[in-house]
């Protein structure tokens, strides 16, 4: 009776098949199957990988091969003995510093000689060549009558186009005669290498100079500009990290639950979002426009770029402090220490690694962002010179490393694409030192169990 | 002024501890905890007993006010510690819980030393004068929850490091290095092994001389070893509470009596 009432469909297979023992060596399709995706899943990952690697290469060697040139400067160096009379001779001459140029190419002319090499100077030559020696040399000895007498060596810069054919970026076949340079004038450089006056040096002023004008790619430097990201960030570090920080731990663990902190949660998620040049227009109308804030400067940059920073390191140190086990707070609580207590002794020192992470992380986005600089106008602006104090950092229309890259890149001179590079090379060391700092101080942070 | 004797008058009409009356917690909408009377009498030890999800860890938690820092928890009807109302509006929790400590399911020392998970408590209420007496107060405390002989040599380890029975017992040194008068333990074995259980048990036995000990626990075994009184939770309803024995040789409710004979939970 009650083997009738069963449906043949589950009384039929335990009737035919009795429980044969399967066979682990046999490999079953359902089986087959998953480990097929599986190897496929592992081989899209490593393509993936792949393929980010393969353009991080070509990305790090376009820069570094593109932007090495810039940190080699050529210079013609001359060394020469210049008399009280010499001095006084060409201090009594209408044209001073022709006089000087003149005592500059005899002894340049010596060294050829001392080398073996026989070769006529002409003055328009070395003038293309070096631009006009005569009144720097002049100013020196002007300033230091005491080296009157006794050998003087001069590194004088080359001019860019000699420059260019240094590191290769002009050759004979691509250039053409002009007034900055012809093409007889190479093979002076040419002897002039051979008898080691012309020389390659490390370019210690693209490192520590200040902007130079357009007419004179050579001497233009990173340094001003590395000084008023300096100071950017002091601007940003020191209103982000507190305000921020502050936020989130209000938000994480006082706040109450309602529609009112829900809002404020969903915006500082948008503001993260929000496109940098948004805070540019922002930071003009209300900094500059509004509170009449002077314009290219740290300060105003600093403030642009805090606005932009605030949201990142909010949102991330308040998933650092969700991270900080619940069972920590009620340790501290159940021994009778106040909520403040227990959030500033034991929950923000176990949050710390990631808040520290998070806003160095910022900081980095910040130290590279350009959009929002272009409308404070400090994209454009020729940074000359360096600050002179301490406050005025803050307040003196300066530029930043970004901006100045960006108006390097913007000037019609090749000299100064390398110079932009350049420039780009110094800005990725200061990002990668940035982040090499953030893995230290969390580790750091971190080994405190 | 005036409240002093009310407080002697409280004392006297009733020689409890702790006395519930008519406790409601809700939890948004749901109810919880509903209509909880207890007595909990001075220096004993008593457990509250139930299946999973009875309300006994959230009646626990709202002695100390653990609750509070939940947002949607609430909580009616009145709590006495020696006959003064808890949620009384002029109560600190904070102060409260210097006086009522907890001891929790997972052992949870700070990630700091030995040393500093003890002093802690006391450094924050001002406990000790100086570094001497704060040195005393955390041997004295080590040594009460069994735990000097084994740490007095590595206080400056840190107290994560220890075994899971050895954390727990630092853990329960903390709490009395406050100097409470009543602990609360919140399945304080659970994640234990049985001999780092029997050991808590005995400590817990022998602090029963000096302080009120209110525990909440899985296992019946362990009530009927260390309880004097026990209470069987059931639904957020205080289904009957007496002498241990009692309750598990003579129970008068028929839950009770399914319960702990294994009928259900």
């Amino acid at each position: 009776m009650t083997d009738a009432t069963l449906p043949p469909e589950t009384a039929q297979p335990a009737a035919k098949t009795p429980m044969q023992p399967k066979s682990l060596y046999a490999i079953d399709d359902l089986t087959r199957k998953r480990n097929a995706a599986e190897k496929r899943f592992q081989a899209y990952g490593i393509t993936a990988i792949g393929i980010g690697l393969f353009f991080l290469v070509v990305l790090a060697y376009a820069i570094i091969s593109q932007g090495i040139p810039a940190f080699s400067r050529t210079v013609v160096e001359v060394e020469f003995t210049l008399t009280q009379a010499q001095y006084e001779e060409a201090e009594g001459t209408l044209f001073k510093t022709r006089a000087y140029e003149e005592i500059f190419i005899g002894a340049l002319t010596g060294q050829l000689q001392d080398s073996g090499i026989e070769t006529p100077v002409e003055p328009e030559a070395i003038e293309r060549i070096v631009g006009k020696p005569g009144g720097t040399i002049r100013e020196f000895f002007r300033e230091n009558e005491d080296r009157l007498g006794e050998p003087v060596q001069f590194d004088l810069a080359a001019s860019s186009r000699v420059d260019g054919y240094m590191s290769g970026r002009i050759t004979r076949e691509s250039m053409t005669d002009s007034r900055f340079l012809m093409k007889s004038d190479l093979d002076l450089v040419d002897n002039l290498v051979e008898a080691q006056v012309i020389k390659t040096v490390f370019n210690w002023p693209f490192i520590t100079g200040a902007d130079a004008g357009v007419d004179n790619a050579a001497a233009a430097g990173i340094g001003a500009s590395v000084v008023g990201s300096f100071f950017m960030m002091l601007v940003v570090l020191f209103l982000s990290l507190p305000i921020g920080v502050a936020a989130s731990i209000y938000l994480e663990e006082f706040a109450p639950q309602n529609r009112f902190t829900d809002l404020i949660e969903v915006n500082i998620s948008n503001l993260a979002a929000v496109p940098s040049i948004v805070f540019g227009i922002l930071g003009l109308a209300v900094f500059i426009q509004f509170m009449h804030l002077p314009q290219s400067a740290p300060l105003v940059g600093g403030l642009v770029l805090t606005l932009m920073t605030l949201p990142t390191i909010i949102i991330s140190t308040r998933a650092s402090l969700k991270a900080v086990p619940p069972s920590i707070r009620d340790a501290a609580l159940g021994v009778g220490a106040s909520k403040m207590q227990a959030t500033f002794h034991h929950v923000l020192p176990l949050a710390m690694p990631g808040i520290l992470t998070g806003t160095i992380i910022g900081l980095a986005q910040a130290l590279g962002e350009t959009a929002p600089l272009l409308l404070i106008g400090m994209v454009g602006f020729v940074a000359r010179g360096y600050p002179e104090g301490f406050i005025e950092g803050f307040t003196e229309p300066n530029s930043a490393m970004p901006a100045q890259i960006y108006t390097w890149a913007a000037r019609s001179d090749l000299a100064f694409t390398e110079k932009a590079w350049g420039g780009i090379v110094v800005l990725l060391i200061f990002l990668l030192s940035m982040n090499i700092l953030a893995i230290i101080l969390r580790r750091r942070f971190e080994r405190r169990w | 002024m005036n409240e002093m004797p009310s407080i002697e008058q409280a004392n006297a009409m009733s020689d409890s501890k702790i006395s519930a009356n008519k406790v409601q917690v809700y939890y948004g909408d749901t109810h919880a905890i509903k209509d909880v009377d207890i007595e909990i009498q001075p220096r004993s030890v008593t457990s509250f007993i139930g299946p999973s999800g009875c309300g006994k860890s959230t009646f626990l938690r709202t002695i100390n006010r653990m609750n509070d820092t939940i947002d949607i928890c609430r909580v009616e009807g009145s709590i006495k510690i020696d006959g003064e109302d808890i949620y009384d509006p002029k109560v600190d929790p904070v102060q409260l819980r210097a006086k009522v400590g907890m001891v929790f399911q997972k052992p949870n020392p700070f990630p700091k030393s030995i040393y500093d998970n003890i002093a802690y408590g006391p450094r924050i209420h001002g406990l000790a004068r100086n570094k001497a007496e704060l040195d005393d107060i955390v041997s004295s405390s080590l040594q009460k929850a069994g735990l000097w002989e084994e740490v007095k040599n590595r206080l400056d380890e840190p107290g994560t490091g220890m075994s899971g029975g050895q954390q727990q017992r630092l853990c329960i040194a903390r709490a009395i290095a406050v100097s409470p008068e009543v602990i609360l333990m919140d399945e304080p074995c659970s994640a234990l092994d049985p001999i780092a259980t029997a050991k808590v048990e005995e400590l817990i036995d022998e602090l029963r001389e000096n302080f009120t000990i209110v525990i909440v626990t899985h296992s019946m075994q362990q009530a009927a070893r260390v309880s004097q009184r026990t209470a069987f939770f059931h639904l957020g309803i205080l289904v009957e509470e007496g002498p241990t024995e009692d309750i598990f040789t003579n129970p008068k409710d028929k839950r009770t009596q399914d319960y702990i004979t294994g009928r259900f939970g």
